[in-house]
């Protein structure tokens, strides 16, 4: 057992960590956050160059076969400064569901071209009903010649509006919310009767509404097996839960950092506001949730790289369960230790505590978690 | 000790019930109802509305324009004003600068400004808060020195909630640099528009405009618009202060919220049935009202300590805490009932015409903004950790 770097992954998270300071200063986000793409397409590039687009890929098919640790490596690193490109949605989701469950052909003509920064994808598995159930899927595939017409409504699909394709769920046989019966869709986002409606989330992304009416596409687009997606579905969400586990784990310690300064630094009733009691216990409690994140966030990497049985998953659950409520305590306090000065937008506590209160909600909130932890 | 209401009440109750169903309209009600800010235009009208019913300041004295209505009643109005989503009053002229001014002000003051309050022909704003000066308020710094019949007021403000709709300010002053803080400070009321006066927009979590930065450069201010006598504004504006922190409750409001959760657990789906069927959901909206209910009856029970000629000392920094604990928990909650939806936020200017971009439900507009918002209520109006020091202080001794 060992919960240290090795010299590689040290090198990996300095080059992050150096992507991070030099880009992401709290200015440079918010003016990113505010253009109408919502992040940089030369950030992209970078990432793509540097090697980052391809680590959690297999070498068989392109990629620089790390693991889950890597993942975590990263996206903790890209937390400390709430980077907006669309990282989790292209590789973390749409290229994993290829990775995962796609035939050589598919892998071949989506993973080289992801890794190279050519490519940006997206997954709509959420709707309206579903709320965090990946099985209650309403959005139908039915076959037609060779191919299949998809019609449904997608809620919330992370990066949908910039995705070159997006990856829909779809029910192809069964009974609302069974398991069986789901299959997987590589849809181009200009193919006809696609209506994407992108609009901004709170936490300076952008998100999408994804209606399909009469979408058609050609056999050749289901990914694995007709109607056996979803354990390809529930295990790639598991992977990018570890991923914004980690990525949490980064905000959570640059706001407390942040805020510990500040406790420092400003004054009242002549004396730097950290030499009050009740604000320490405060900052203890944020750094205690802060430290335990990190381990269930480090616990839950390892896990992953060592398969992915019932165990994995009842430690996501966990994990996320752990995080949720603690990043929902650090967002918060942050906010409040700031006073005024955590209210105003053009100050960097409150994205923090913004991107923390999203990191809670998506892929199933702590209570959802806490079932499902419990379920298994 | 007796909670029924007397035939009397019941028909005031009846009375206001009617008035609001009648005289409220929709837009209004709807942007208060969803959390939104309200525009200026639409809260005037409201207000006026109010105040040719008599009913814009029922706390105010009779011979300044109150109601005389008892504490039942008031409880009973601020109630109906709830249930029905009905926006109270701008607090700052009605219930903060105006108390001060009919307890401390001269008569001229009194003649002067109370009708123009009631009459909405005035905005008021709170300048209290200091780059350097938060929950220290009296180490407050913006200077007024004495020319002729004027003071020269030097300094900033910040925080300055709707300071951008308002033509007033009633302003916390040094007057005295050599004594004890809290004994060198002055209660001005300043023209906005006086030379010297100059606004910066600060853009909330909410990406409204609800705050401001608010600079004074030699502004002259009439030594006739000091509040009582110089040196002695501490004592105005804990007096104030003591105001702010129980209509800061915001029971009735709290109350609405609940319903409103209620209404949307029935509406959202989950699992093929309804958020309404989800235990650990309804578990946390049931705790949240029975926590209101315990918050309501103290507040009734201090009413009541009230009207019977008792004096409050720090109790209303108990209903300060608890009422904006439970905003708070409401709002996230109601985020919460919203799933994946509840991410989606832009702000309201930005909105406006691009509201059909996803297919949320209608409900779902809103509560972002209103749950980004409300992490100031324990920041405002004195932090909640100030609170908790004042009642340890004041109450408990230690």
């Amino acid at each position: 057992m060992d919960f240290e770097l090795s010299e590689e992954q040290v090198l990996l998270k300095d080059s992050i960590d150096r992507f991070v300071k030099d880009n992401y200063g709290p200015e440079d986000r918010i003016k990113l956050s505010q253009t109408e793409l919502g992040f940089s397409r030369d950030h992209w590039k970078t990432m793509a160059e540097l090697g980052w687009l391809g680590m959690a890929f297999s070498e068989e098919a392109g990629g620089f076969g790390g693991g889950a640790v890597e993942t975590m490596i990263m996206m903790e690193s890209m937390g400390r400064g709430l980077v907006l490109e669309p990282f989790v949605s292209t590789v973390l989701l749409g290229g994993a569901l290829v990775a995962e469950a796609g035939n050589a052909d598919q892998i071949e003509a989506i993973i080289p071209e992801i890794i190279e920064g050519n490519l940006m994808m997206s997954f709509g598995y959420a709707e309206a009903q579903s709320r965090f159930n990946l099985n209650d899927v309403e959005t139908t595939a039915s076959k037609s010649g060779d191919g299949y017409i998809l019609n449904g409504t997608k809620a919330v699909v992370y990066h949908g509006g910039t995705a070159d394709k997006i990856v829909i769920s779809a029910r192809t046989s069964g009974a609302s919310r069974d398991a069986d019966g789901i299959s997987l869709f590589i849809v181009d986002s200009n193919a006809a009767g696609l209506d994407i409606r992108s609009y901004a989330t709170v936490d300076g992304q952008r998100a999408a509404d994804v209606r399909l009416e009469n979408v058609t596409v050609p056999a050749s687009a289901l990914i694995g097996a007709e109607g056996a997606a979803s354990p390809v579905i529930e295990k790639v969400i598991d992977g990018a839960i570890g991923a914004i586990c980690a990525e949490a784990v980064g905000a959570m310690a640059a706001a407390n950092e942040i805020t510990n300064e500040y406790l420092k630094t400003r004054k009242q009733f002549g004396t730097a506001i950290g030499k009050f009691q009740v604000l320490q216990h405060r900052m203890v409690d944020m750094y205690m949730e802060a430290e335990q994140s990190k381990s269930m966030s480090d616990m839950v990497a390892m896990k992953l790289d060592l398969g992915y049985a019932d165990d994995t998953r009842k430690a996501v659950s966990a994990a996320k369960a752990q995080i949720g409520k603690s990043a929902k305590f650090v967002g918060q306090q942050s906010v409040q230790l700031h006073g005024g000065m955590g209210m105003t937008d053009e100050y960097s506590i409150g994205h923090f505590f913004k991107r923390l209160t999203t990191i809670e909600m998506l892929f199933g909130n702590t209570d959802f978690h806490l079932n499902r932890f419990s379920n298994l | 000790m007796d909670l029924s209401f007397t035939d009397e009440e019941v028909a005031f109750q009846s009375e206001v019930r009617e008035f609001l169903e009648a005289n409220l309209s929709a837009d209004v009600k709807d942007r208060y109802s969803r959390g939104i800010h309200f525009s200026k235009e639409a809260q005037e009208r409201w207000q006026r509305v109010l105040n040719d019913k008599g009913w814009l300041a029922p706390n105010w004295p009779v011979e300044y324009g109150g109601t005389g209505w008892t504490a039942t009643q008031k409880y009973i109005f601020a109630q109906e004003m709830g249930r029905a989503s009905a926006p109270p009053p701008m607090p700052f002229g009605v219930s903060m600068v105006a108390p001060v001014i009919y307890t401390f002000g001269n008569q001229e003051q009194k003649d002067y400004y109370l009708p123009r309050i009631l009459k909405s022909e005035d905005w008021w704003c709170q300048g209290y808060s200091e780059p350097g000066s938060g929950s220290d308020l009296a180490s407050l710094k913006t200077k007024a020195v004495r020319d002729g019949d004027d003071y020269i007021v030097n300094g900033q403000k910040i925080w300055t909630s709707h300071a951008q709709h308002a033509n007033l300010i009633f302003c916390l002053v040094r007057t005295d640099g050599d004594v004890k803080a809290q004994e060198g400070i002055s209660f001005l009321l300043i023209d906005m528009n006086t030379p010297g006066i100059t606004l910066k927009p600060i853009i909330g979590l909410d990406k409204e405009h609800t705050l401001n930065e608010v600079f004074f450069d030699d502004v002259r201010v009439p030594i006739s618009n000091r509040i009582g006598e110089e040196n002695k504004g501490w004592t105005y504006a804990k007096f104030l202060l003591g105001n702010e922190r129980t209509s800061i409750a915001r029971i009735a409001q709290s109350k609405l919220r609940c319903e409103h959760l209620r209404e949307v657990a029935a509406a959202e789906r989950v699992n093929g049935g309804l958020l309404q069927d989800d235990i650990d959901f309804m578990r946390k909206l049931n705790q949240i009202e029975v926590d209101l209910m315990a918050l309501e009856y103290t507040e009734l029970r201090m009413l009541s300590k009230i009207e019977h000629g008792e004096t409050l000392t720090a109790e209303p920094s108990l209903l300060k805490i608890k009422g904006s604990e439970i905003q708070q928990r409401l709002t996230e909650l109601l985020v919460e009932s919203l799933g994946m939806y509840g991410a989606a936020y832009e702000a309201l200017e930005v909105r406006e015409g691009r509201n059909d971009q996803n297919f949320a439900p209608d409900y779902a507009h809103g509560p972002m903004a209103e749950h980004l918002y409300l992490r100031a209520a324990t920041i405002y109006g004195g932090s909640n950790e100030i609170q908790r020091n004042i009642i340890s202080k004041m109450v408990l001794g230690l």
